[in-house]
């Protein structure tokens, strides 16, 4: 769909970093506990309570600069952003404002047209978030500061992007990047990973960017993609129609698919910022750069290749598994456990995730570990089971929590590879199907499948299908 | 009995020796800021209870055995340091009702050395002002002469000291404020090196010129006092991590072969006559103690008043934007609007010198003007800091006035800010190096107004200039007159 415009978009998103505690005090940054009881006067604002950096938040800072092939600062200052709000205790934010931790990053997308296409990443800067309001009714409002100078990381994007799936890719990657660096649990609903988009559109050809609006309030990559989407149309038919964009801020109602006017940015603040004067500047010696480098835990791109030329994964499972932190980590922990990555990884593509998907939950709640796993697998191999009855063992343990050799024993599994009882139940099967015993010799070869049927049917599934196969050849051919 | 000219040491002993408990001279304490206060106002709150309940502690400990060196010893605070559970209003309205969940970290330092606090004390409102005229709990008077301003923005714990109400209290100093209401007082005050006292709890107006410091009768008494508070706090990332010497330890090593700078920007005319006759007679006295008198040079010195009123007010506007009446504090609720409750509890919670303030601060670091007036001024602070370590160089010390003029009457200069902003012009400087310096008294005006003289040392050069301020005081008894009530 190629229209008369061409679409600017650049992507700011804040990372809410998982320490222990928040980036200026000692409180913790635990989700969903009663308000106001993670304070403290700090990051309360309380009057000549003073701000102490948390280390913790420059190190997942490097490492998030790292991975985005960002330059880190050997020297960074916090600046003070002023403005009121009632969720923000000081009347300011200490972010980063002139001389932020990282710059000049970038990610490589892929395009609509199927290749690569590198997004610069702007800056990513430090900052304290601001409390929660919770609008009690017309009248009253509530603040809760619990969140409030919880770490984030800003991280801005360049306006590279021009579609709305360009910026979901980017975000999808960016998403997997700081999960995987274990900096954030990437939760979009509960505000752990939040995007603002600015879009804005300009005529073929022209070289300077069309008023931009800003989209906020983005919580799936779903809206997302969807508010771009609207905002592209919207600004279409505005300019169509004879006006100009107004630079402003609109507010994305997921509900009803539109977007509102939330304030316009001209009259936004002037937020003054200035050096904080109760921070030191932060000084990053290369060695320390150094040593968290080293200590990077290996990334997506990474595992991706190595899944396809250490372990002879196809493409496509590479992918699949990679996708998720979480997933790669079962997969990895299989392997380890037991080394047939083809085979492991079929299994968790299929049943695995099919399970979760079914059930709704994440992988880290699933009920069969990779250890449980590990134990259906090995008994396959050992020809205990057949690859068919594994499958109702594991449904069994998901349910049950037991392990593969306790299901296969309470629920007599064990596969059947006596040759002996294998042969007897071939030779019922054939006296009792003799009108297929005469086609089959008679020419008609796809009958095989009908007689192994019918002795895994006879031997209530537990007969070795190989052997079953090969014991029937045998015999029709006598 | 009567404990008001004793010193620390002196109340020490007789608490050690059992003459007198700490409740005794907690009562005799409380007692005189009864008989004396309505007069002065140095104190906004007086805490009878917790202080006696302390004192009570205190006298516990004393019969125990060996306790700190303040155990018993009531003190006070300016009312911009955070103490638990006792009313800290920073001299505005604006925190009229607020109490604090905490200590500052010096004020619990005090109380680890056994020391009773028994109130908070005026000062002009947010640390702005010279002359404890813009308090909301109303003018503090100088005991010399209660038509007089004590000077400021510790205008409180000066006159409280000079006025025999206690023995020493804590002041902060951001451009003068322990310093020049010490020199109106006639008493000893000391500002410290910037990082040299934590600052956590301490309500902030300039936070990169901000410091605490002790105000006492005696130059041992601040000693002693800045060593109990002084020290690296892991709350305050500013407070700097360098070891606190004894400052007690060589107090009395002398200035023989010290070099002592006249800054020759500070001895210029317009001084009050009074003033300069005192203060030359102070370097007369210097010489006799062995001291060489070297001039020098602070060339930027003329900038320093206008950097200062850019870079504190800009800091300050920042400072004070938390008190919106959302969280603590007063808040004026009628009417509509989040917006509009700003506006009308920080209109009334605000004295007119606050608000100038954050108007003159909110400009300088405002888009388009940020460049001119606030960066222009920090760059001009490094100059001003400069200045002081190249005079350094030469010599050990520097000796200055205090304050261009002895005390000026309540009403004076109220109408006419930027003169009044000038009245800090000589211990502005200091604040802008980061470097201590102190006041101490060497004379008085034909009105018998006290005058006081500078030393500015090197930074974390404390006992240096205690050392120095030892030595004149030994050989002077300017300190042992006291006014009469």
């Amino acid at each position: 769909m190629k229209s008369r415009y061409e679409v600017v978009i650049g992507l700011e998103v804040h990372v809410q970093l998982t320490t222990k505690t928040k980036i200026f005090c000692g409180c913790s940054t635990e989700f969903g506990q009663s308000p106001n009881s993670q304070t403290c006067p700090v990051c309360l604002g309380l009057p000549g309570a003073l701000p102490v950096l948390n280390r913790q938040v420059v190190e997942y800072a490097i490492r998030a600069g790292l991975a985005t092939n960002c330059s880190i600062a050997p020297h960074s200052i916090f600046a003070r952003k002023n403005y009121f709000y009632p969720d923000l205790p000081k009347g300011y934010q200490i972010s980063q404002f002139e001389l932020p931790i990282c710059e000049h990053g970038w990610l490589d997308i892929s395009t609509e047209e199927g290749g690569d296409k590198r997004v610069g990443i702007t800056r990513i800067h430090m900052e304290e978030d601001a409390g929660k309001l919770l609008h009690n009714d017309v009248n009253s409002s509530s603040v809760d500061l619990n969140r409030a100078c919880t770490p984030l990381l800003e991280v801005v994007s360049e306006p590279d992007m021009r579609s709305a799936e360009e910026a979901i890719d980017y975000l999808k990657q960016l998403h997997q990047i700081v999960v995987y660096l274990g900096i954030c649990d990437g939760n979009l609903e509960e505000g752990s990973f939040r995007c603002d988009a600015n879009v804005s559109i300009r005529p073929w050809g022209q070289k300077e960017l069309g008023t931009r609006a800003e989209l906020k309030n983005l919580n799936s990559f779903r809206f997302i993609k969807q508010a771009i989407e609207y905002e592209v149309e919207r600004q279409i038919d505005v300019i169509e129609d004879g006006g100009e964009v107004v630079q402003e801020t609109r507010l994305f109602d997921a509900d009803k698919g539109v977007s509102r006017s939330m304030r316009s940015k001209e009259e936004a603040h002037d937020y003054r910022y200035f050096p904080d004067p109760d921070l030191l500047p932060i000084n990053i010696s290369s060695d320390w750069v150094e040593s968290v480098r080293k200590d990077l835990p290996e990334m997506p791109v990474e595992k991706l290749k190595r899944y396809q030329s250490d372990l002879g994964l196809p493409a496509y499972d590479a992918g699949v598994l990679v996708a998720e932190k979480g997933v790669a980590k079962y997969f990895e922990t299989l392997v380890a456990l037991h080394n047939q990555p083809k085979v492991c990884s079929n299994w968790i593509m299929s049943e695995v995730l099919g399970a979760l998907k079914e059930k709704n939950i994440p992988i880290s709640a699933c009920p069969v570990s990779p250890e449980l796993l590990a134990g259906v697998l090995k008994r396959i191999d050992d020809n205990t089971i057949s690859g068919k009855i594994a499958k109702t063992v594991f449904e069994e343990i998901w349910n049950t929590g037991k392990n593969a050799d306790q299901v296969i024993e309470e629920k007599g599994l064990k596969q059947v590879t006596d040759s002996g009882a294998i042969e007897a139940i071939v030779d019922e099967v054939i006296a009792a199907n003799p009108g297929q015993v005469a086609e089959f010799k008679a020419g008609k070869e796809k009958l095989m499948g009908f007689f192994v049927g019918a002795v895994m049917k006879a031997s209530k599934g537990k007969a070795n299908p190989g052997m079953a196969n090969q014991l029937l050849k045998k015999k029709l051919a006598e | 009995m009567s404990f008001e000219s004793f010193t620390i040491q002196q109340l020490r002993k007789k608490l050690v020796d059992g003459e007198v408990t700490s409740v005794e001279l907690t009562r005799a304490c409380l007692d005189r800021i009864k008989e004396t206060d309505e007069r002065i106002n140095a104190f906004i709150t007086v805490c009878d209870e917790q202080a006696l309940a302390a004192a009570e502690e205190a006298d516990r400990r004393l019969a125990e055995g060996d306790t700190p060196l303040l155990t018993g010893i009531p003190f006070a605070v300016k009312d911009i340091f955070n103490t638990l559970d006792v009313r800290t209003t920073c001299g505005s309205k604006i925190l009229d009702n607020y109490v604090s969940p905490y200590d500052a970290t010096a004020v619990q330092k005090l109380r680890q050395q056994g020391a009773v606090i028994v109130g908070k004390l005026n000062m002009d409102e947010f640390a702005m002002g010279s002359s404890n005229e813009n308090s909301a709990a109303g003018p503090v008077r100088n005991p010399w002469d209660e038509d007089r301003v004590p000077g400021g923005s510790s205008g409180g714990s000066a006159a409280a000291v000079a006025a025999r109400q206690v023995v020493a209290t804590l002041g902060t100093d951001t451009g003068g404020s322990i310093r020049q209401p010490a020199s109106h007082c006639g008493v000893v005050g000391l500002k410290p090196t910037y990082g040299r006292v934590s600052r956590y709890g301490v309500i902030a107006y300039a936070s990169s010129l901000d410091q605490v410091g002790p105000v006492a009768r005696t130059v041992e008494d601040c000693a002693i006092v800045l060593g109990a508070v002084a020290g690296y706090d892991p709350a305050d990332s500013t407070s700097v991590d360098q070891p606190v010497p004894d400052y007690m330890e060589n107090l009395a090593a002398g200035v023989k072969g010290k070099k002592i700078g006249l800054p020759k920007e500070y001895f210029v005319d317009g001084l009050d006559p009074d003033v300069k006759k005192a203060v030359e007679q102070a370097i007369e006295t210097y010489r006799e103690l062995g001291a060489e008198i070297v001039e020098v040079s602070l060339p930027h010195t003329d900038y320093s008043v206008a950097c200062y009123y850019l870079i504190a007010t800009a800091e300050a506007s920042s400072n004070l934007a938390r008190y919106d009446g959302v969280r603590f504090g007063v808040r004026k609720d009628e009417g509509e609007g989040l917006i509009g409750m700003y506006q009308r509890t920080r209109a009334a919670g605000f004295g007119d010198e606050v608000k100038r303030r954050i108007m003159l601060g909110t400009y300088a670091l405002s888009s388009g003007y940020y460049d001119a007036y606030y960066l222009k001024a920090q760059k001009v602070r490094t100059l001003i800091r400069q200045d002081f370590l190249d005079a350094f160089k030469q010599v050990d010390l520097l000796l200055t006035p205090v304050a261009p003029t002895p005390a000026f009457k309540l009403g004076e200069m109220v109408d006419d800010p930027l003169q009044m902003y000038l009245s800090d012009i000589f211990t502005i400087p200091v604040n802008m190096a980061g470097t201590c310096a102190m006041s101490l008294p060497c004379g008085f005006s034909e009105l018998g107004l006290p005058i006081g003289l500078q030393l500015i040392g090197q930074p974390f050069a404390e006992a240096e200039i205690l050392q120095a301020a030892y030595a004149f005081e030994q050989a002077s008894d300017f300190g042992e007159r006291s006014p009469q009530l």
